[in-house]
This record gives C-alpha cells, sequence and structure tokens, in this order.
C-alpha cells in the first residue's frame, strides 16, 4: 500500500507537463481542470497514505525511489517517508491546494500568463510534496529551494506591474534574497548534522541525538540555532521577516496558498521534524519561543495599522506563524502542528475571501470607471450587502483567526496559550511567562484589527464609486471559500479537548509529542480579551466616527499619533534594514564596480600596465626573436639546401644518355650482387 | 658435343662487348648494335640452355626476344631519324636537354 507515495509527486508533475505542453492551445477551462484534477489525485493519494497508516499500527514507512548521491559513508537516497507527521503536511497542502486551484481558475481568469500561472502551481504541490515527503535533510532542503523558487515565480507573477513597473518583480527578489540569509543556516547546520551523525537521515539523526546526545554538548545547540536561522526565512519570523509582506504582490491565490497556508509553515514543520535534536538544547528552545512570541506581537501591532486588504492578512499571517513558532519553541508540538492545520483553513479562507473582495471591488471599478486602488480598504465600505457569500465567509474566517468559540482558531489558539502558561507558571521558567504574555497581547491585537479590517472593508459607506458597484464573484471563485469556511467552523475538531485525535495521531511519529490539558481559564480569559478588544475596535471604527471619504485620516490616527505613524511605517524595520544592509552594501557594489573594476582594474591594470607590457613584449618579439632568430634560421636552412643541391645534386645530372646507362648497370650489378650473397 | 659452358663464356663476352659499346660509342646507330648485340647474347644463352635441357622453351623464349628486338629497332631508328632531323646529327652527346 505504501508503494503509491511516489505518485503523490506523479500527478502533480504529469499536470504541469501536460499544461506546459499543451497550455497554449488549450482554453482556460481545460488547463484548469488538468491542474486542479493533479492537485486533486495527489489528495486521494494522501488519504490512501493515511488509511494505510491506521492499517500499519501508525507505523511509518520509507519507500525508496531512487539513489541519489553515495559517496564513501555518505549515503543519500531519494526515499520518501510516511509517518503521521508528513501525511498530515501532504493532507493539507493538497487539500487546501486543491481548493486553491479551484479559486484560481476563476480569479485568473481572462490573464494572458494563465496557463504559466496554473504551471506554477503544480510545480508548487510538487516541491512542497518533496519537502513534506523527504527522508532525509537534503532531499528536503531540496523541496525547500523548490517552494522558495515557485515563491520566487509567483511573487513576480505580474512582474510588469506594481511600483514604477519593477514593483513585483523588487518583490519577489526581496524575497528570494532574505530566504538566501535563512538557507545559509540550513546549509551550515545540515553540514553540522552530517559531520556529528554521519548522516541526514531522518532515522540515523534522531537515533543519534536521542542515544548520543549528552556527548555531543554545544553542537546540538549550535546545529538547532542554525536551523531556526532558517526558519526564520522561510516562515518570516524575525529578523527575516521583511519579505513576506511584499509578497503580497503575487496574485491573492498565491498568497493564500504559498504566502499563508502551506510553504510558510515549512518552518514550523521542519522544528516539528527536528525536535529531537531541539529536546537537547534548551537555550534554542527558548530562542525560538521568545523569536516566536516576538514575532507574533510585533506582526499584531504593524497589522493595525496598515491599509492594504492583504497586508493586513500578511502582517496577521506573520502574527499567527510566530504563534506555531512560540508553540513549537516550548515544546507543544501537537499545539503548533493543530495551528498550523487550523490556521491554513482560516488564512487561506481570509486570502481567498479578501481575493474575492478585490476581485469584486475591480469589476465594479471598471463598471463605475473608477480606476482606484481595489486593495486599499479606505478605497471600501459597505460591501456587505453587495457581496453575500464572502461577506459571511470572510466574517466566519475573522472569527476563527481571532479566536472565538467554537471556532477552529479558538483550540488551536488556546492550545498554543496552554502550553506557554503550562511552562511559565506550572514549571516556573521565566520565558514561558514572557511568551504567554506576548501571545496574549498578539491575541488582542489580533481580534482589533480584525475588526478594524471588518468594519473599513464591509460596513459603513461605500467610499469610492468602485465599491459601490462591488459585484459577487461566480460559483467558481465562491465555492471554495464556503468549503474553507466549514473547514474554519469545524477545524478545531480535530484536536478538542479529551479527545486529542491529532496528538494521538502524531505521537507515533516522535514521542515528544503530546497535547496539553484544556485549561478553562486560559480559554475564558482569551476569549474575553479577544471579544473586550472587538468592542474596541466597533467603539473606534463603527460608532465614534465612521470613516467618511477615501482621504479622511484613520480615526486611530488622531488618537494615537506618532505611535500610529510608527505601527504603519511598519517599525521603520524596512529603512533600518535599509540603511544598514542595503545601503552599506550597494555602496560596497558600487565602490568595487566604479573603483576596484573600472577606475583600478580596467583603466589602471588593464590599459595602462597590461597593454604596455603587451606593446612591449611584441616589440621585443618582432624585433629579436622573430626577425632575429625564427626568420634567419629557416633562411638558412633555405641556403643550405640550395647550396647542396647546386654543389651536389646538379652535376650529377649531365644530360649524357651513357651516364644514365652507366647507372642503369651499376644499379643492375648492385642487384645481383644482393641476390647472389644471399 | 660442345659444352653449354663454352655457350655462355661466348654469351658473356658478347654482352660485355655490347655493355661497352652502350657506354663508350656515341654514334647512335652503334649504340643501337650494341644494345642488339646484348639482346642476341642473351638470346644464345637460352638456345644453350634448351639444348641442355632437351625443351624447346627457351627457343620459343628467343622467338619472342627477336620480335622485340624487331619493334625495338623499328622505334629507335625513327627515333634516330627525328634526333638527325632537328639536330643534323646522330651523335648522342648532342642530345643533353636533361643536363642540370
Amino acid at each position: 500500500m505504501f508503494e503509491i507515495v511516489p505518485l503523490v509527486l506523479v500527478f502533480p508533475v504529469v499536470g504541469l507537463l501536460l499544461n506546459t505542453a499543451f497550455s497554449r492551445w488549450l482554453d482556460e477551462k481545460w488547463i484548469g481542470i488538468v491542474a486542479s484534477c493533479a492537485s486533486c489525485a495527489a489528495f486521494v493519494i494522501s488519504i490512501l497514505l493515511a488509511v494505510a497508516l491506521a492499517g500499519n499500527r501508525f507505523h511509518a514507512e520509507v519507500v525508496l525511489l531512487a539513489k541519489w548521491i553515495s559517496i564513501g559513508n555518505l549515503q543519500l537516497p531519494w526515499q520518501m517517508r510516511v509517518d503521521t507527521l508528513s501525511v498530515t503536511m501532504m493532507l493539507l497542502v493538497t487539500g487546501v491546494g486543491t481548493l486553491i486551484h479551484i479559486y484560481a481558475i476563476g480569479y485568473m481568469h481572462r490573464d494572458p500568463r494563465f496557463g504559466r500561472f496554473f504551471i506554477y502551481l503544480n510545480l508548487f504541490i510538487t516541491m512542497m510534496l518533496v519537502l513534506v515527503a523527504a527522508d532525509n535533510y537534503l532531499m528536503l532542503f531540496v523541496g525547500w529551494e523548490g517552494v522558495g523558487l515557485c515563491s520566487y515565480l509567483l511573487i513576480g507573477f505580474w512582474y510588469d506591474k506594481g511600483n514604477a513597473s519593477v514593483g513585483n518583480a523588487r518583490a519577489g527578489r526581496k524575497a528570494f534574497v532574505v530566504n538566501r540569509v535563512g538557507d545559509m543556516g540550513i546549509l551550515i547546520g545540515m553540514f553540522l548534522i552530517f559531520n556529528l551523525v554521519g548522516s541526514l537521515q531522518f532515522d540515523d539523526v534522531v537515533n543519534f541525538f536521542e542515544h548520543h546526545g549528552a556527548e555531543v554538548g554545544g553542537m546540538a545547540t549550535v546545529v538547532t540555532l542554525l536551523l531556526l536561522l532558517g526558519v526564520a526565512g522561510k516562515s518570516a519570523q524575525i529578523p527575516l521577516f521583511v519579505w513576506l509582506p511584499d509578497a503580497m504582490a503575487g496574485p491573492t491565490p498565491v498568497s493564500a496558498l504559498i504566502h499563508a497556508a502551506t510553504m510558510v509553515t515549512a518552518g514550523i514543520y521542519l522544528i516539528a521534524r527536528s525536535a529531537p535534536i531541539f529536546a537537547l538544547a534548551p537555550l534554542s528552545q527558548i530562542t525560538v519561543a521568545l523569536v516566536g512570541a516576538a514575532t507574533a506581537f510585533m506582526a499584531g501591532t504593524i497589522a493595525v495599522a496598515q491599509w492594504d486588504i492583504k497586508r493586513v492578512l500578511a502582517y496577521s499571517t506573520i502574527s499567527q506563524l510566530g504563534f506555531m513558532v512560540a508553540a513549537v519553541g516550548l515544546g507543544g508540538y501537537v499545539a503548533g502542528m493543530f495551528h498550523l492545520i487550523t490556521h491554513a483553513f482560516f488564512k487561506a479562507l481570509l486570502f481567498l475571501a479578501a481575493g474575492s473582495v478585490i476581485h469584486g471591488v475591480e469589476h465594479g471599478g471598471h463598471h463605475a470607471h473608477d480606476h482606484c486602488d481595489a486593495q486599499d480598504m479606505r478605497n471600501m465600505g459597505g460591501i456587505k450587502d453587495r457581496m453575500k457569500i464572502t461577506f459571511w465567509v470572510y466574517l466566519i474566517g475573522a472569527l476563527a483567526l481571532v479566536g472565538v468559540f467554537p471556532l477552529a482558531g479558538f483550540w488551536s489558539k488556546d492550545e498554543i496559550l496552554s502550553d506557554a502558561w503550562h511552562v511559565g507558571i506550572v514549571e516556573g521558567h521565566w520565558h514561558g511567562v514572557v511568551v504567554y504574555v506576548l501571545l496574549v497581547l498578539a491575541a488582542i491585537f489580533t481580534a482589533f484589527y480584525m475588526t478594524r479590517q471588518m468594519v473599513m472593508v464591509f460596513f459603513g459607506q461605500a467610499r469610492s464609486r468602485a465599491a459601490e458597484h462591488a459585484t459577487e464573484n461566480p460559483p467558481m471563485m465562491t465555492t471554495p471559500l464556503i468549503v474553507l469556511a466549514v473547514l474554519s467552523l469545524l477545524g478545531g475538531a480535530l484536536n478538542l479537548p479529551g479527545l486529542h485525535t491529532l496528538g494521538r495521531w502524531l505521537e507515533h511519529t516522535h514521542h515528544f509529542f503530546h497535547s496539553i490539558d484544556f485549561n478553562l481559564s486560559i480559554a475564558l480569559s482569551s476569549t474575553l480579551l479577544a471579544l473586550a478588544a472587538i468592542w474596541l475596535g466597533t467603539r473606534v471604527y463603527y460608532h465614534r466616527r465612521p470613516l467618511k471619504n477615501a482621504t479622511s485620516p484613520d480615526q486611530l490616527q488622531s488618537v494615537l499619533g506618532t505611535v500610529f505613524s510608527f505601527l504603519n511605517g511598519k517599525w521603520y524595520v524596512d529603512e533600518f534594514y535599509d540603511a544598514t544592509i542595503v545601503r552599506v552594501y550597494e555602496w560596497k557594489a558600487r565602490f568595487l564596480a566604479f573603483q576596484v573594476d573600472w577606475a583600478f582594474w580596467h583603466d589602471y591594470v588593464h590599459d595602462r600596465v597590461i597593454s604596455a607590457a603587451f606593446r612591449g613584449g611584441a616589440v621585443a618579439l618582432s624585433g629579436s626573436v622573430d626577425t632575429g632568430g625564427i626568420d634567419r634560421f629557416f633562411d638558412g636552412l633555405a641556403h643550405l639546401v640550395r647550396v647542396c643541391s647546386e654543389r651536389i645534386l646538379r652535376p650529377l645530372q649531365t644530360g649524357y644518355v651513357r651516364n644514365y646507362a652507366l647507372g642503369v648497370m651499376l644499379g643492375v650489378i648492385v642487384v645481383l650482387g644482393i641476390i647472389l650473397v644471399k | 658435343m660442345i659444352p653449354t659452358t663454352y655457350f655462355l663464356g661466348l654469351s658473356a663476352i658478347l654482352f660485355s662487348i655490347g655493355v661497352v659499346g652502350v657506354l663508350v660509342r656515341r654514334n647512335a646507330i652503334i649504340i643501337f648494335m650494341s644494345i642488339e648485340l646484348m639482346l642476341n647474347s642473351a638470346n644464345l644463352v637460352f638456345v644453350a640452355y634448351a639444348r641442355q635441357f632437351g625443351t624447346l622453351d627457351g627457343q620459343i623464349l628467343v622467338f619472342f626476344v627477336m620480335t622485340v628486338a624487331a619493334a625495338e629497332v623499328a622505334v629507335g631508328l625513327a627515333l634516330i631519324v627525328a634526333i638527325f632531323r632537328s639536330k643534323a646529327s646522330i651523335d648522342v652527346d648532342a642530345v643533353n636537354l636533361l643536363k642540370g
């Protein structure tokens, strides 16, 4: 049964090859069907694998695809791992991926690069599955880089748009470069693991660290901190989160699939996969937890002061990824994975619904000849009545994200907070308390900015002609939204308190994975705080003074003043990086290009030194060596031949017949003599 | 019967006279006659051996040689006539165009 696991890769590959070969001649419907079916088939295979695992008493199986690298004692095969953790990720990637494929058929309607979009999406699904199904760190890294490539390609999908017609391309480049910083950490971490263990297979690594963990000492900390650098890059944590907000330049289905639901969670998956190493490095665990919590808090504050509908969701995603990272840092792997899954549901839903809003407003803009920015929430308002389905699914997604009982986010966020409470209060670690406080603050901000967004987008009066004429989208786009809304409503059932279905399922992969018990006081307090934040949000944005038109200042701006500008400027992190890294780098590059390369190498070394040396050398060679040496040698040779022929060969040719006859006779005598002597 | 050795000796003498004639004389006709002398010395050897072994092979070959000699004389005399016409002489030393 486990032999079917390669099919999970084969189907998306076939889909992308079909579309690569034929998308030029297929119409949009068929391109979409091919791509969606490829993703859906992979989903079916994932379900079959889950069934097979259940029939195998949840024992992990590995399936060898091919040999890859074998040098000395380095053995790295293409080998796929089927255990509860990887199957969970496969189900998530292919399931949410399929819904987003279907949605994208409607969203990308009439895009000139329609076929290419679906090729990239299928390539992404393939690479993400390579990542989660890998059985060794290097194969995981192949998937890791593959999804990074797809992310780059899809962020820059509309490369000719954006700021000064290169904004989107620059956003893609930024994502790529920032991720390389993190990948350096992963690579060095991998080298160190190989140096310690002599293998990169997960089983070998886990065995090694479980049995010889005490001997390696600080190396586990070094390795895990390097892995954390990679996680910070891919999962958009401090200090490498700056690429994710810019990544919203890509089409909205991409934001939903890659930059909210699946790829950015690869970091959490990596930490969960490396749990036995992290277990040996308390310092790294503390760092991971604090980085996650700080990111959750910081991104939550930034999201409060953004106007771009997708940018709010992007910072919200960073914030929620911070929750997950904090959870796995505290050892709450089940809570982290649980939040990963529920977040995939409701954040994909929110992004797709936001795409639906953007699409509707753009449509209204075309209709009313109002070409305002269709992503700016200040241009929206009062869309509730014109896009009913979108409104209701958006509301469900927002409530799930905020963590209102009994939606998906309530259960998973509560489990993370319980973990933090457990580590901080019950076990008495200071970092648990810090993480708990930061996460609760982040949760309050979450409730506030989602309320703000709901009010700005859906309530009040329309603040532009485009929003006035916004229309609901076709069922092709709304159906996936409804499915995701149902999942966001019921996703909490995966790991209900007392049952711990997900925890029981995952603990077969690592014995570290276990769920925490439900804590009523934490659940109550966080729900109350969320409700309070929602109340505050409606006070500020709805009851106080509804935003009159698109240019009037934000209500919060008048209250908070410079703090709002600071948050709106995203804590000026981009400016800080620009001043400390980008400018310095550009100055260095310019110095190297103009001073070192051009002025020194080109103008001085090349044009002066080398060309003078060449000219001098050429003169010396042509004078003494060529004319004096080589020419004279060949002249002498010719002279010698001439003298020889004049002195010796010419006298032989007398022209007298008898001389030749004498030669013939002498020849005959010699020949006869030779015959006789023999 | 006269021993074969005598014939061979006579043949050798005739051949040597022919060779010397070719090498030392300048008159083209004389050179021709010397060549004929060498050919006939060879014929003499053929006939002598044919007689000794009692076969006809040597005698048949002699006919061939005579035929070739006759053809050669025809061509040779034609050449000599042509040379005489251009040089007004049959002295072979006058024909030294190949001199280097």
